[in-house]
This record gives C-alpha cells, structure tokens and sequence, in this order.
C-alpha cells in the first residue's frame, strides 16, 4: 500500500537525498553524473508521488530511477563495446535492487560533503553545493535562502559542479591524513551557513529558509559519522549555544537586541543544556580547537542568569586562548571586550589601539562599534557618538546599521 | 511595464539621516516595510536595494591592461544613489504613485521628506532566459 | 556579498550614441557576451538597462500624497544608465568586472573607458551585538 503525499514527505525527500547520491555516485564512480541523475529522480518523485501516493520502497525507487537515468545517459554517449559491458552492470544494478541497497554505507555522506566541501571550490560554491547534495535543498529553496535568481543559484551549483569534475577527484574516502586536512574546510562551510541563517530575515522572502536549523541538521550528521572528533563536536555545541538565543536577538520591529539587554527568559534551555554536554564532551578528548573555545565563550554567557552575573575572567581566559591558537582581527576585538569587562572600559580601548594599524581588519566597521561601546562606558559619550555614526555608515548590514544609529541616536538624547 | 524608482542623496544628506532619532528611524522603517508588503500582495513587487554609503564606493575604470583602477574619492555635494525599488505596474501614472507614497515617508520629526523620486522606465532584457 | 555596479551618464552624453553601426553592434555584442559570463560564473543577480532620461520623471509628493512629476533635470545631472548586481566573493572580484564593463568597445573599437561606480548591497547578515 503506498502511503498519500503529505508535509512529512518532502522532508522524507530531503533526508534520501544524500543517501541515494552516495549509492549511485559509488556505483558508476562519478559524483557530477550522479548529481544530475539524483536531481531528476527526485524531480520525478516530487511530480508522480503527490498523485500516486509514496512507493513502499522510497529509496529503491529513487536509486531505481536515478540508476536508469545515468545509464540511458551514458548509453548515449559511448561505444559499443563498453554498452555491452554497462548492460551487464545494469542487469547487476536492477535486479538486486536489496543488494545495492545494503550496499549503503554511511560514509557516503562524509564522502559527500568532502567532495562538496573541496577546497578548490569557492566558499559561495561549498556552500551551495553541500546545501544541495548533502543537505536535499531544491536549488530554488537555495536561491531563496540567499536571496538570489533561482538561475543564478542553479549555474554556481553547476559551475563548482564542473570544478569538481575538472579536480578529478574520486569519489572515495580520502586518506585518513588527507581528511584530517580537509575537515576544517567541511566545518568551516558548516559554519559559514549557519552564520548566514543566523539573522531573522525581514522584507519580501518570507519563506525564506532557515539556514541555521540546516546547519545544525548537518553539523549533526557529521557528528554521527565522526563522533570523537573534538573540533565537529566544538563546532555543534556552538551552533547550538548561539542559536538557543535567537528568540530573544530581535525585537517586534525586528531590531537587534545586544546580549546584555536580551530577556533570557527566551532563551531556549534544551539548547544550551544539549551545547554545554556536548562541549563537556568535547573538551574531555583532550585537544582544543577554535570551535570548542568559541563554544565555551558561548556556554559562560549562557549560563548566566542575568548579564551582571556573567563569568567574565572566565570569558577573558578563553579569549587569551583564543589568541595564542587562532589570532585574528576578530578575536581580538572580543578579548579587548572581555578585558574591558574585567579591568575597565579604559583598558579595552587601550588594546584596540593595537588593532588601528591592523589591515586584515576587513569589517572596520566593528572596530569602530566596539570603540564606541567602550567610550560610552568610560562617560565620553562625544566620542561614542561620533564612533557609532562612523560604524553606521560602513556596515552592510542593514539591521546593524539601525541598531548603530539607534545606540548614537540614544546617547544624543540623553 | 518595469519601472526603476530612484532615491538620492548627498553626504550632507547621509550624515544627517545618521543622526536621526530612535523613534523617526522606527517610524521611517515601518512605513517602508508597510509598502513593500503592500506591493508583495498586489504583485507589483519586483526587487528593492539599498545601497551602502559612499564610504564605501569605489569608481572603477579599465586600465590599459585590463586590470582594474580604483578611485575611492567622493565630493561632498555630489548626489548619488541611495537604493531603489523596482516595480512591475500596469501603467507609469501606478509607478509615479508609488514614486510618491515613498517620498511621503517620515523624516526627523515625523515630517513628510518630500524627497524627489526619480521614476525611468526599465528595458526589459530578461537575463534568466540563456 | 552583494555590489551593485553603476554605469553613469550626463545628460547630453544619452541617447543612442552616433557611432557607426558596426561600432553599435560591437558594443551591444559585449554586453551580452559579458552578461552570459557572468549568469554562467553564477554571479549575476540581476542587470538593468533604463530608458533614456528624456523619459525621466521626478516625482514628489503634493497636497494629499498625490504625486506631481517634473520632467526638468538640471544639465549637470548624472543619470543612471544602467546597472548589475552581482555575487561574488571578494571586491577585487567586484572591481574586476567593473574594469571589464568600462573597457567596452565604443566608437572605432576603442575601449570607452567610463567610470563605474561600485559599491556594496546591504545584504549582510548582522553580527552579534555585545
């Protein structure tokens, strides 16, 4: 009996996904040909089952499809000779469709966001790709997501692709040492995607997708196939840390709301409860990463009940790590932050003078936010002014910048 | 018909919008949001930017070579765009329409900007056919 | 990160230029051409051409919120007279095209070399707030 079409179905879509891609790009040993076949398979299925209900084998009707796909396509393209051998390896293919099945391995995935994740590809290209072939997102939930044509999503998608192909990467597991490697760059495209969810998106997208909940989903996954890796575990924790404070970041006009004045009552506690064991978790393998630290720094703010009763020497210690594994720009405007809260605002904006000669401080912008916050706490409210005007005319960010102008326009007031 | 509706300004002008007060900065958004809702459900919504400021601007020419030649130099008095909207509307008088909802638009004060918007025809030239 | 990329024109310098058609053709041939480069990288968000300022409306609003349109720019005036959106990774990336589009053929062949402003879409996500 196959069951009607229903909301649960297209998530059932989403989770074989990858799944049938790793199967079929095993199969016939090549990821670009088994992405477009997997595509129209699942095109298919989004077509026939709303009418004829879901087949009671879901995933070996998509391999079925998927597998027919590549081959009548292969078919078309070579001789003789090697048609003779692929009809032989279809007949292997069709029949016993239980043994493909179980030729399923779970680390297809990882297999997956490897490719996805290849550091030839660009940032913007990882990031699509993985949200397609790992993820199951149709290339216009894609596009919506990142508030492009559904045309130019689907030629990035097709241009990283062809990358691929061109790196002649096979589709395989690489060398334990080859991922060590390559890891970072997988959770750092992870990253990258929750961040870019990581704002309540407000104008004409409506239904746009929230990114944040797909890259916990595949932080998740990756957590599942590596579950002693410190660095996957740090990076989940954090996603999980941080997105547990989404409710209270926005107000009812969608502005931003800084930590110190979000109602924590918002907050949501299963979130900072599963983060803080995973980190407990993490942090007892022994190594520490960048992703475990920036979890920690999350969990203390976390943990506090109210802003005043923030663990802020615990904060400054993290950062002082933070520093000396993983300098930047960023970090150590959050340690001047952080030193600030300890020793004084006078302090804070001591060390940022380290940072006015700094090039790769790409977002001046920040330095110029943080600058004012400090002024504004040491009373020369004068110079908070000018300086939270200045980060407002150079941030892109639209919500930003009307937070910026709000926090100028409060202290003109006053 | 597509029409692009324009808004202008000068630095002087920016600095001045930057120092706004918490309450006209809130009453300006929402008057904005209201209007791209009500184009959203009347279908006339295509695209609307804003742009950052001219701190942010570069002018590019081609050099000899090819490779780009950045100018980041401003003058204070010289207009530029701020953002626009497009629309899709049945006739140019719906587009001056619009053009004027925006320019009613609050300022310091709750005032009324009556800032010109300029309205110019888009050709069409889709670019998601190829 | 989102750039928009702005090709200006003054007032008399619009209209359809007198150059010979083979010339036209050229220039007309590359925007195309660099229009499909830029749809095939994946970059291309979305790139407008607007009618020609003798079309150009400004509009306020009057009593009521009606608006009253003015068709008189001063000779001055910099007109829009088309522009991109575009993806990409970098600004160099973002002047990199820009260059291109300045480099488009014109009269005789010669790369016309125009200014075009570049500058960045508010479209970035917020950070968090201390």
């Amino acid at each position: 009996m196959s069951k009607p079409w229903d909301e649960t179905c297209e998530h059932l879509l989403r989770e074989l996904a990858p799944q049938i891609l790793g199967v079929v790009a095993r199969r016939f040993r090549d990821f670009v040909s088994a992405e477009d076949a997997v595509q129209e398979a699942l095109l298919a299925a989004f077509t026939q089952w709303p009418q004829e209900g879901i087949p009671e084998n879901p995933r070996g009707w998509l391999i079925q499809v998927a597998s027919r796909r590549i081959t009548d396509q292969l078919r078309s393209t070579i001789a003789r000779r090697e048609r003779e051998e692929l009809v032989a390896r279809e007949a292997e293919t069709i029949a016993p469709l239980v043994g493909l099945e179980s030729d399923m391995d779970p680390d297809d995935t990882l297999i997956l966001l490897f490719m996805c994740c290849h550091p030839a590809l660009t940032s913007s290209s990882a990031i699509a790709l993985t949200l397609r072939a790992v993820g199951g997102l149709t290339t216009a939930e894609i596009a919506n997501a990142f508030l492009v044509p559904e045309a130019t999503m689907a030629q990035r998608i097709s241009r990283a692709k062809q990358n691929i192909k061109a790196s002649g990467v096979p589709f395989l597991m690489p060398s334990s040492e080859e991922r060590a490697q390559r890891l970072p760059t997988v959770l750092h495209v992870l990253y990258l995607i929750f961040n870019e969810g990581y704002t309540s998106s407000i104008g004409p997208h409506l239904q746009r997708l929230d990114l944040s909940r797909e890259a916990i989903r595949l932080t998740r996954a990756v957590r599942a196939l590596l579950p002693n890796d410190g660095e996957v575990l740090g990076l989940l924790a954090l996603m999980l840390l941080t997105d547990a404070r989404r409710s209270a970041r926005t107000g009812p006009h969608d502005e931003l709301i800084p930590l110190d004045q979000q109602d924590r009552t918002l907050w949501d506690q299963a979130e900072i409860s599963e983060g803080t064991r995973l980190l407990t978790a993490a942090l007892s393998k022994g190594s520490v990463g960048m992703y475990q630290l920036q979890a920690a720094v999350a969990a203390v703010h976390d943990e506090a009940a109210r802003a005043e009763d923030t663990d802020w020497p615990q904060i400054l210690a993290l950062y002082e790590l933070l520093m000396r594994i993983s300098p930047s720009p960023m970090v150590t405007l959050n340690h001047a932050i952080a030193a600030a809260m300890v020793h004084g605002p006078a302090k804070g904006l001591e060390l940022l003078k380290t940072l006015d000669s700094d090039n790769r401080l790409a977002e001046h912008y920040r330095l110029d936010a943080v600058r004012a916050h400090l002024f504004e706490k040491v009373g020369n409210s004068a110079s908070a002014i000018k300086h939270y005007r200045i980060a407002a005319a150079h941030t892109t960010s639209t919500p930003e910048r009307n937070y910026l102008m709000s926090q100028a326009a409060r202290l003109d007031q006053s | 018909m597509k029409y692009i509706l324009l808004m202008s300004g000068t630095k002087a002008g920016v600095d001045g919008y930057l120092a706004w007060s918490q309450k006209d900065i809130d009453a300006h958004m929402a008057v904005l949001k209201a209007l791209n809702k009500e184009l959203t459900e009347s279908g006339e919504f295509v695209a609307t930017q804003r742009l950052a400021g001219p701190a942010e601007a570069k002018v590019v020419r081609g050099e000899k070579n090819g490779l780009p030649v950045t100018d980041g130099i401003f003058p204070e008095s010289k207009e530029f765009l701020l953002g626009y909207w497009l629309v899709d509307v049945a006739t140019p008088e719906r587009a001056y329409a619009i053009a004027a909802r925006i320019s009613t638009g609050p300022g310091p004060g709750g005032v009324p900007t009556n800032m010109p918007i300029e309205v110019r025809q888009v050709a069409s030239y889709d670019q998601r056919k190829s | 990160m989102k750039y928009i990329l702005m090709m200006n024109t003054m007032k008399a310098g619009c209209g359809v230029p007198s150059w010979p058609q083979k010339d036209l053709q050229a220039h007309i041939a590359f925007m195309l051409a660099l229009n499909k480069e830029l749809h095939a990288a994946g970059e291309l968000v979305s790139a407008e051409g607007l009618s020609f300022p003798d079309q150009a409306r400004q509009v306020r609003a009057g009593k009521e919120g009606k608006p009253i349109t003015d068709g008189v720019f001063p000779e001055s005036k910099e007109f829009l007279a088309g522009f991109w959106i575009i993806d990409v990774d970098s600004p160099e990336r973002a002047y990199a095209i820009a260059a291109k589009i300045s480099a488009a053929p014109g009269a005789g062949g010669a790369p016309l070399n125009m200014p075009i402003e570049v500058r960045p879409v508010m479209s970035a996500p917020p950070k968090e707030m201390l």
